[in-house]
């Protein structure tokens, strides 16, 4: 050691600090790396055992049944009945979610002294806690005591129980949806909207750009794609997570047309405690969240090009 | 031409005052309910003013007669527990990813990247056998472990600190200063914009978060406030829907006052999850 420490004091003074360096960052990791490990890891190694099971929480013996859970869900009417469900409840808020918060975000821009005023009142759903006011919502959906039946049958619609009709029920609650993410996409937007530099706008005005539309067509929109695919990624995600207000509204009704992913793997899960089916619905959902979230890595980085 | 942009201006506030009138109706009948005689719920749709101001005996009965205050209180413990112990674990860890050359870093990192596409659903049945295993369930620990790890956390201020001066750093080593004291008293500091920021987001994430009180709690001494508002509906069999509006109001109030309040704060907060 002697020798070696003579031989080489320069590389031995340098190695010192970085490896009391090297001892710090690993002790300062180590609590948040300890929570990774138990929270995270682990749990996920024993998701995907237990998917392989016919585990039910309390049950004395536990069988291997290889890939029959995930049999068992294509097959599975309840399951088919979730799938089709959240995507058909992704398809009506995502395009509305997306360019419903566009159009406001470009009306709210171009204001001045009312802008912050509308930003409020856009936002203030996001900030609200959404199973209170899903409690309300059902009070302003009821058909006899809340506003919202009288007005549409006031438009010739006729006398609707919105939650409670099959065909209406997922529609009743993708507008609540999108009442509480609208604001969300809209401050996205706006950020969006201020990063698109104002000579762009003169140049297209050069160019022979005259009317608003126009403006929009040629130079809003492509300057804002980063941002539009973005939202459209986050949207769909958290459409596809659909929960809160299946709980408080529908509880899956009526006849089963409310039925999301998260609520029967809730159900299944958490209720009928067949833990080892639960665990391959729950493997199949992180399958879907983990291909979405990785197209919205590529945009990001896509995003970090542009910039 | 002038009428023109007039027009246009008209046209756009007419379209933004219909959408805001929309996004206001829930609260507005929310609070006017919460104000309504218990009589006149009735009535309401074509008298919507009540004609007495009745918010004492609902608001008390929502306070006084139900569990949402307790619910309240909860809410606010799990939440400022679930933020110390994220930033307590995150902040240090985030530094050493940062600025820090250890065995492993790239691994770590690599799992908090990965971790960011994982919601509380996917570890929520192997946490949950772990919890009943222990004896755990139903209790405030059960509430706030899985959100004791935050990746984004880790994320976010990793960015953070690997925009602080590396000079400073050196200089501060020169001085002596162990890199705990370091992290403490340099770089956290400098992250109170971003600690900030971050902590609004935590705390708003779980005071509104539903899934997972409702697969760990069945007693209403432990119910977090989406728990105590659903609770209370159910109790609410006689259509007490003045209180139960109370109620509504009670446990959105904080949020929404605290936004008012601090609105750069909060958008900059809850929108960090998209822009990151």
């Amino acid at each position: 050691m002697a020798v070696a420490a003579a031989s080489v004091p320069r590389a031995a003074r340098r190695a010192a600090p970085d490896r009391r360096l090297a001892l710090a960052g690993a002790a300062f990791a180590a609590p948040a790396a300890l929570l990774l490990l138990t929270i995270l890891l682990a749990p996920l190694v024993v998701l995907v055992l237990l998917s392989l099971t016919d585990y039910r929480l309390g049950a004395v013996a536990v069988r291997w049944v290889g890939l029959a859970n995930y049999a068992e869900m294509f097959t599975d009417p309840v399951f088919r009945r979730a799938i089709r469900n959240t995507f058909l409840y992704v398809a009506f808020v995502l395009p509305a979610g997306v360019f419903g918060a566009l159009a406001v975000a470009a009306l709210v821009q171009a204001r001045t002294r009312t802008r912050s005023f509308y930003e409020v009142i856009y936002f203030l759903p996001v900030t609200s806690t959404l199973v209170a006011m899903a409690t309300v919502w059902q009070f302003l959906l009821h058909p006899t005591l809340g506003p919202v039946t009288p007005l549409i049958a006031g438009l010739g619609f006729g006398r609707l129980d919105l939650l409670n009709d099959p065909d209406l029920a997922l529609a009743t609650l993708a507008v609540i949806g999108l009442w509480q993410m609208l604001g969300f996409n809209m401050v996205l937007f706006l950020a969006g909207l201020s990063a698109i530099p104002r000579e762009l706008y003169e140049a297209a005005a050069l160019d022979g750009a005259a009317g608003a539309i126009d403006r929009f067509l040629r130079v809003t929109w492509p300057m804002l794609s980063p941002t539009t695919m973005f939202v459209t990624i986050t949207t769909t995600i958290s459409a596809f997570k659909v929960f809160d207000t299946v709980v408080v509204l529908t509880r899956g009704g009526p006849l089963g047309a409310t039925d999301t992913l998260l609520y029967v793997l809730y159900l299944e899960g958490f209720h009928y405690f067949r833990t080892g089916y639960a665990a391959a619905m729950t493997v199949i959902v992180l399958v879907f969240l983990c291909a979405l979230s990785l197209l919205q890595a590529r945009l990001i980085e896509r995003r970090v090009h542009y910039a | 031409m002038r009428w023109r942009a007039c027009l246009a201006s008209a046209l756009s506030h007419v379209m933004l005052a219909t959408g805001a009138v929309l996004m206001l109706a829930p609260f507005v009948w929310m609070l006017l309910t919460s104000i309504r005689p218990a009589e006149e719920v009735f009535g309401a749709v074509f008298n919507p003013i009540p004609s007495r101001f009745a918010g004492g005996e609902n608001y008390a009965q929502a306070l006084f007669a139900s569990n949402v205050p307790r619910a309240m209180v909860n809410g606010a413990m799990v939440c400022l527990g679930i933020l110390a112990v994220q930033l307590a674990t995150a902040l240090p860890a985030a530094y050493a990813l940062a600025r820090l050359r250890f065995p492993g870093r790239g691994i770590l990192f690599g799992l908090v990247l990965f971790g960011l596409t994982i919601p509380i659903q996917v570890p929520a049945l192997p946490l949950y056998l772990a919890l009943a295993k222990t004896g755990l369930l139903d209790t405030f620990f059960a509430l706030m472990f899985p959100f004791f790890l935050t990746v984004f956390g880790l994320f976010l201020f990793r960015q953070f600190f690997r925009t602080y001066p590396e000079e400073i750093l050196q200089a501060a080593r020169l001085d002596g200063m162990g890199e705990f004291e370091i992290v403490w008293r340099l770089a956290v500091p400098a992250a109170l914009p971003a600690i900030g920021a971050f902590s609004i987001f935590s705390v708003v994430a779980h005071w509104n978060d539903l899934y997972w009180p409702l697969i760990v709690v069945t007693s209403t001494d432990r119910a977090t406030p989406p728990l105590g508002i659903l609770a209370f509906r159910d109790a609410e069999t006689g259509g007490n829907y003045g209180a139960l509006m109370a109620g509504a109001t009670l446990i959105t109030a904080p949020l929404v006052v605290a936004f008012l309040v601090a609105r750069r704060a909060f958008v900059r907060g809850l929108t960090m999850t998209a822009l990151k």
